[in-house]
């Protein structure tokens, strides 16, 4: 393994559903016994994925996985939430530890999975980069050598002798971010650590991490949502799907992999499968058209036939990622539903605005007037928007300053 | 490029005997800048700041003299009673520090530990070096007492065995470190344990002779006395009270015991700490 980083060999990792805690001494003695009668552990049935359907009490938060990565390659790890990313940083920064399989690997790792772990509010703000440096395995030699490149790159020399918990929160941030870039190791992982902070700070953090990774040729694993920054920044790529690395490759074609069945997680489909009398949406269909910033939401769905002769409405509302209403389309009241004696297909067009990455859900409700509801399908439905709506710009959007943006431009 | 002995693996499992005492050493400095966040974050914002390490030893003593030695009327083998219970409570309470605060370390780092990596062990370890530093304030406390009682020609005597002390200090040390490195390792799944350490600690104080000397326990109950006797804190604090004042069961037997135990539990705590370490993130 001459050239290799981190080799990791069938890595899988197992967490128990539900509650923890009741119950666990009879679980434990009967693990036990199972262990020492040279049996299986009876709690960790192989062969599962990490499918969300299933009833069995444990989720295989990986599954063999299986990689090697190059010394000085800048790899972004990406998939859907609940892929695994997570699971996969926390083990390899050695957090917790894997169920079954093996990683190999040699240089210092440096894991940043959030910035300013242990930082002390009472303590100043050269007390804490000490006190966090230490804590992220620096020796306190190597800290002095680098404290003015850190107060400097953080921008807070006048402070520097206050206590942090008199800092604004931006500051806060810039000064954990600085003594975490300024780690020296051969490997780094960062975690989405870059959500945070102000524009030209999230521009800064960038510009160091490619430094980092093109610049000093140390080995960097960047796991992100946000593709742009992953093909710009990152020279590899690895797919995680539901717990299985399912794709490996050159960064920009892990995240056309990743863009190209991304359809397949949110569910665009809906049908309700028992027949009844009332009105209900029977099927409904998403599919998302255009590109950004102008995409369009065509949203086809049928209703069953019934004996009622009011006209309906329907209504769709999006959701983002935190389950927090962006927008609801109404449709204008030209048309209206009506119930025959067959089921009859509808298709509503939704222009959409500016949306920024991320996944949002669809809901639809179906109703004479405001008391009087239908239907309603929650939950169900969703869609995914992968590219930035400002093209070329590659900091990550948050769900916190908005879920749209408004489109705007420079005049020189 | 990369020095061969940065080449480093995780695995499932690993050795029980992998004590990782190689990578503590690595991270020492860590050790002491926890040690000072502990020490100035303590008494930052307070008036009395260091003052209130007194406080606390100082009314239970005042206390113990009223209650246990003047109403119960307990022997104290002759020594100046206020000495004598101040000797028990500084010894007993640093004992009691380290195991309580050891015990509770997974619940009150699970957030630093679910997010960087480093040799769990240094939290203990930095715990019972902290407490050190409030043992040593309430030690010179003590030895003013100590020295008032000297001055006004109170009958004690202050013996050879007081060259064990470092001794004494290291195995109530390790003992605490060890006996909450198990409980700690524990809680992370049975939460019930950390109800049970409150007053589990205190029950454990009447156990020990803190408020009464050893003689009396095997003078009054000679079939029970053994329980005392066995408890590896009694023999430390009677040796502490021998060294410093005199009086007290010193027996060469009763301490070696004493330092065998607390190596054994020492062990099983590293090893309980070092398997529970590796997962307690996913449980606790």
């Amino acid at each position: 393994m001459s050239n290799i980083a981190i080799k990791v060999e069938n890595l899988s990792k197992a967490y128990q559903l539900g509650q923890i805690g009741t119950g666990t001494i009879s679980r434990d003695l009967e693990r036990w016994f199972a262990r020492i009668r040279g049996k299986e552990d009876p709690f960790l049935r192989i062969g599962e994925t990490n499918n969300q359907n299933t009833n069995s009490d444990i989720v295989w938060s990986l599954k063999d996985i299986d990689f090697e990565i190059e010394q000085g390659d800048a790899v972004g790890i990406i998939g859907r939430n609940g892929a695994g990313k997570s699971t996969l940083l926390k083990i390899l920064s050695k957090i917790t530890a894997p169920t079954t399989g093996k990683i190999s690997g040699k240089g210092r790792i440096a894991s940043l999975l959030e910035v300013g772990t242990g930082f002390h509010p009472e303590l100043s703000g050269r007390e804490n980069i000490f006190l966090n440096g230490a804590i992220l395995g620096m020796r306190k030699k190597e800290i002095q050598r680098k404290l003015d490149e850190i107060v400097d790159f953080a921008g807070i020399e006048r402070y520097l002798d206050t206590p942090v918990k008199r800092y604004s929160s931006g500051m806060y941030v810039r000064l954990a971010f600085a003594v975490a870039a300024h780690l020296e190791s051969e490997i780094l992982i960062i975690d989405e650590v870059l959500a945070v902070g102000d524009a030209e700070f999230q521009k800064k953090c960038l510009g160091k991490m490619g430094e980092v990774s093109k610049g000093e040729g140390r080995t960097v694993l960047f796991v992100s949502h946000n593709m742009g920054a992953v093909t710009e920044l990152c020279r590899s790529g690895i797919v995680l799907e539901n717990g299985l690395c399912n794709f490996t490759g050159t960064s920009q074609k892990a995240v056309d992999y990743y863009l190209k069945n991304q359809s397949q997680f949110l569910r665009s489909e809906y049908t309700m499968s028992n027949i009844v009398s009332n009105p209900k949406f029977t099927n409904i269909e998403l599919q998302l058209g255009g590109s950004q910033p102008s995409h369009t939401l065509q949203i086809k769905f049928k209703v069953n036939k019934t004996l009622f002769s009011t006209a309906a409405f329907a209504v769709f509302g999006i959701k983002n990622s935190a389950s927090v209403t962006i927008m609801e389309a109404i449709p204008s009241l030209d048309n209206y539903i009506n119930f025959e004696n067959k089921d009859k297909v509808y298709t509503c067009i939704v222009h959409l605005n500016s949306f920024i990455p991320d996944e949002y859900t669809v809901y639809a409700w179906l109703g004479a007037s405001e008391a009087e509801t239908y239907d309603w399908v929650d939950d169900k439905l969703g869609f995914e928007i992968i590219d930035s709506p400002t093209p070329k710009r590659t900091f990550p959007f948050s769900t916190r300053t908005g879920s749209q943006i408004a489109n705007s431009y420079l005049i020189p | 490029m990369v020095k061969e002995e940065e080449q480093w693996t995780i695995e499932a499992k690993s050795s029980l005997f992998d004590l990782k005492l190689h990578e503590v050493w690595a991270y020492r400095d860590l050790l002491v800048l926890l040690v000072r966040r502990d020490f100035v974050s303590f008494y930052k914002q307070t008036i009395l700041g260091p003052l209130w390490f007194f406080i606390q030893p100082l009314f239970t003593t005042i206390i113990f003299t009223f209650i246990f030695g003047n109403l119960a009327g307990i022997s104290t083998d002759g020594l100046p009673k206020p000495l004598f219970y101040m000797a028990g409570i500084t010894a007993w309470n640093y004992f009691a520090d380290c195991l309580t605060k050891t015990s509770s370390v997974f619940k009150d780092n699970a957030s630093i530990f679910g997010k960087v990596y480093f040799p769990r062990l240094i939290m203990p370890l930095s715990i019972v070096v902290s407490n050190l530093v409030r043992f040593g304030v309430q030690m010179v406390l003590f030895l003013i007492l100590l020295a008032y009682y000297y001055f006004s020609g109170a009958n004690f005597n202050i013996t050879w065995a007081i060259l064990l002390f470092p001794l004494i200090l290291a195995l109530m040390a390790l003992l605490g470190l060890g006996l909450g490195m198990i409980i700690s390792a524990m809680t992370t799944k049975y939460r019930d344990l950390s109800f049970l350490i409150g007053f589990g600690v205190q029950l454990l104080m009447y156990a020990t002779t803190v408020i009464y000397p050893l003689s009396t326990a095997i003078e009054k109950y000679p079939k029970y006395s053994w329980l005392i006797e066995f408890n590896p804190m009694t023999s430390l604090i009677e040796t502490f009270r021998y060294g410093f004042l005199g009086n007290g069961s010193f027996s060469w037997a009763y301490l070696g015991y004493t330092s065998v135990l607390t190596l054994i539990i020492l062990l099983i705590g590293i090893i309980t700490f070092n398997k529970v370490e590796k997962n307690f993130v996913d449980t606790v």
